[in-house]
């Protein structure tokens, strides 16, 4: 499915856009290696990486747009559409699959009427595949937005959807 | 009287609800009008006890487990603050099994300090390794880490000291320590836990390594999936620079060490040293061709030490109290603890720091307490996604680096990832291959494609097309992952493949074998 982009319309919103980004860049640029911290700092406070935000950052960094976009694309964690307003992220790794994580995935997939990589129709959540959330012995581990979940079984994984307030249908 | 009440801070005892739990506490504590002191520490490691809340009475910590929001007014009224009778009490902390019969050095103090209490730290033992060390030249600090037999604990166990004469040895305007805390591999979480735990014990461990070396500069590269271990390290660094442990002249000895924590950003190759390097340089995690080694040409160019969480946080106790004293634990090549972290389907999953030596059979059965299902056991994948799989046939082998290369096995990181007998292992090898791919760096061909062809392969043997033909391609096609890749990436995810097909053939659909 597609996400669509949020209202930058006006010009006026797209040059704040910029402009905001263009602070972001200058924050973090003067260290050495500085294109990962700049990334993160700018999906850390838009959410995801927009196009817009590559030529930016490439002239701030003096590197071609190709190379920023090389570098964007090759991390997981990096992503270029807006994700929904909350993200769920379910652990797809050995531990968490040796106590049933691929039928809560299941759960979470029919649950939700989406797919890992997707987001709900009405922008409310993102679902994400993860390796390893480091709560090996508390599987299976779900992480939503920033707070970690351990031993969820499906009637808590619906607890936690149902509390982030999402269109289930 | 002032009680200590410690609910931890970590994050899988967050993942329990461990948060509600000292809100709790606190919320109790006021409107019963009681004296209680809410520390928040690391986690001892018992994570089916968690969270777990002890309380300091003249007798030692009593221990009380696993707390839900709703026991604590239960609790407040068993007079749990004076060591009350209560269901979920478990006694003195110390004398739990699980945990008396470890030998934590590394993990001396988590679960027992605040971990952002530099004083706490002080008053346990901490920076003690340091002011040693700046009594010392660096040649004499390598030496005693190369006499204490340290081997990495990150996954290779290459001897660290040795690692740490290289870079030593090499002239440089600059030079740099990286420590690696990208802990990707499934069943792991011993760095995390040291870095929410005993932040201390890690930045000191790089102080001494950059003082020993040579190098002025340090970072820690995190995963981004732990974002409580980033916040908790960057608060002790803050701490760490603001008492004179880390900056321009470390405890006024004329020596230079700066410290930055950077965020990885979700790939797995990027605990390939050579690829977090690139990835600290702002590019692609792509590995690289070596040589030169990092310690001689690694960051930017610049001689580079580069060591796991575990390693660097095992120096200060082997320059506090001695390489002797270190080495004294163990067996064979093996010298010293490692932290095993035993996780999956198991009743009782943590972090057991114990010398070289208990067997798999400890871990699982004296330790673990068998399947979290209580079904039998099958399988245990050591070591990570890349690390072989171990049926019940090999459960005796000891804890050993040798030992487990006797058996085409790894010990890696330390994970211990248990199944129960309701595992498909031709599933599990089907993901190593779908793991392999996904995290490929792309730069050899038998990771990027051969690892995509492993997983329909496995298809096939298991639908039982030309099932002869396909065991063999996929064994011929494991023989030019092991021999024709550039990391372990690729050249290690043969050992799951390889060895769940050898011991688990009837998974596989093998002829004659009983079918599941
Ligand atoms: C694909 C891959 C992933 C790795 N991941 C890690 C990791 O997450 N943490 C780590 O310390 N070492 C990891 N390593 C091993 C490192 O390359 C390196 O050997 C280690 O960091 C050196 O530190 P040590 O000598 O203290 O073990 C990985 C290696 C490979 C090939
Ligand atoms: S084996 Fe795989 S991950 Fe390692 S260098 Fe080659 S392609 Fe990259
Ligand atoms: S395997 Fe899921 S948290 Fe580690």
């Amino acid at each position: 499915m597609t996400t669509t982009t949020p209202t930058t319309t006006s010009a006026t919103a797209h040059d704040d856009l910029a402009a905001s980004m263009r602070q972001i860049v200058d924050a973090h640029r003067s260290q050495p290696g500085a294109l990962l911290p700049v990334l993160h700092a700018l999906q850390d406070a838009l959410g995801y990486l927009p196009p817009s935000a590559v030529p930016i950052v490439a002239e701030a960094l003096n590197l071609s747009r190709a190379e920023v976009h090389g570098v964007l694309t090759f991390y997981h964690h990096f992503r270029t559409t807006p994700p929904g307003r909350h993200t769920v992220r379910i652990c797809r790794a050995e531990a968490c699959q040796s106590m049933g994580s691929a039928a809560l995935e299941q759960h979470a997939r029919r649950r939700l009427g989406i797919g890992f990589h997707d987001t709900t129709p009405d922008g409310a959540l993102s679902l994400e595949p993860v390796y390893c959330l480091g709560n090996c012995a508390c599987s299976p581990a779900v992480m939503v937005d920033g707070d970690l979940y351990g031993r969820v079984t499906a009637a808590r994984l619906d607890a936690l959807l149902s509390a982030i307030a999402v269109d289930t249908k | 009287m002032k009680v200590d009440v410690f609910v931890p801070r970590d994050a899988a005892a967050l993942s329990l609800g461990a948060e509600a739990v000292a809100l709790a506490v606190s919320t109790e504590a006021a409107r019963r009008g009681l004296d209680v002191r809410l520390v928040r520490s690391g986690s001892r490691g018992l994570f089916w006890l968690e969270p777990l809340v002890e309380v300091a009475t003249p007798a030692g910590r009593i221990a009380y487990g696993p707390v839900s929001a709703d026991d604590v007014a239960s609790l407040f009224d068993a007079g749990f603050l004076a060591g009350g009778g209560h269901a979920l009490k478990q006694g003195l902390t110390e004398e739990i099994p699980y945990l008396k019969r470890q030998e934590r050095l590394t993990f001396a103090r988590v679960g027992i300090t605040d971990p952002i209490s530099l004083e706490d730290y002080l008053a346990h033992g901490g920076y003690r390794g340091l002011r040693n060390a700046l009594d010392m030249t660096g040649a004499a600090i390598v030496q005693a880490v190369t006499d204490s037999g340290l081997r990495g604990r990150g996954g290779a166990a290459f001897p660290t000291g040795i690692k740490w004469n290289t870079v030593l040895g090499v002239p440089a305007d600059r030079k740099y320590v990286v420590c690696n805390a990208d802990e990707g591999d499934s069943g792991t979480f011993a760095d995390r836990m040291i870095m929410e735990g005993d932040p201390f014990v890690l930045i000191e461990g790089m102080t001494i390594a950059g003082i020993a070396v040579g190098a002025t500069q340090g970072y820690v590269y995190v995963r981004s999936e732990y974002p409580h271990a980033i916040a908790t390290l960057n608060q002790a660094i803050a701490l760490a620079y603001m008492h004179g442990y880390l900056g321009e002249s470390v405890l006024r000895s004329g020596k230079t060490f700066q410290l930055e924590v950077r965020k990885a950003a979700g790939a797995y190759v990027c605990g390939e040293e050579t690829a977090m390097l690139e990835s600290i340089e702002g590019k692609r995690g792509m590995v690289r061709f070596k040589p030169p080694l990092p310690a001689i040409a690694g960051l930017f160019g610049k001689p580079t030490l580069i060591n796991n969480v575990l390693s660097l946080a095992a120096v200060p106790i082997i320059l506090d109290k001695g390489a002797a004293f270190y080495r004294e634990y163990g067996m064979g090549r093996s010298r010293g603890t490692l932290p095993i972290q035993l996780a999956g389907n198991i009743r009782h999953g943590g972090l057991i720091e114990t010398a070289f030596g208990i067997t798999l059979h400890e871990v699982l059965y004296d330790f673990g307490g068998g399947a979290a299902s209580g079904r039998p056991i099958r399988a245990v994948q050591v070591g990570g996604p890349l690390g072989a799989y171990l049926p019940e046939s090999q459960f005796d082998t000891p804890i050993d680096y040798e030992a487990f290369a006797a058996n085409w096995a790894v010990l890696g990181h330390g994970g211990v990832v248990v199944f129960d007998d309701t595992v498909d292992m031709a599933a599990m090898a089907r993901f190593a291959m779908e793991f392999c791919a996904i995290e490929s760096c792309g730069k050899c061909t038998p990771c990027r494609i051969g690892s995509t062809r492993g997983t329909e392969v496995i298809d096939r043997i298991v639908a039982r097309i030309d099932h002869g033909k396909n065991v063999k391609l996929l064994r011929d096609l494991c023989d030019t992952m092991l021999n024709g890749s550039l990391c372990a990436l690729g050249g290690m995810t043969p050992y799951p493949v390889l060895s769940a097909l050898n011991h688990f053939p009837e998974d596989f659909g093998a002829e004659g074998a009983k079918v599941a």
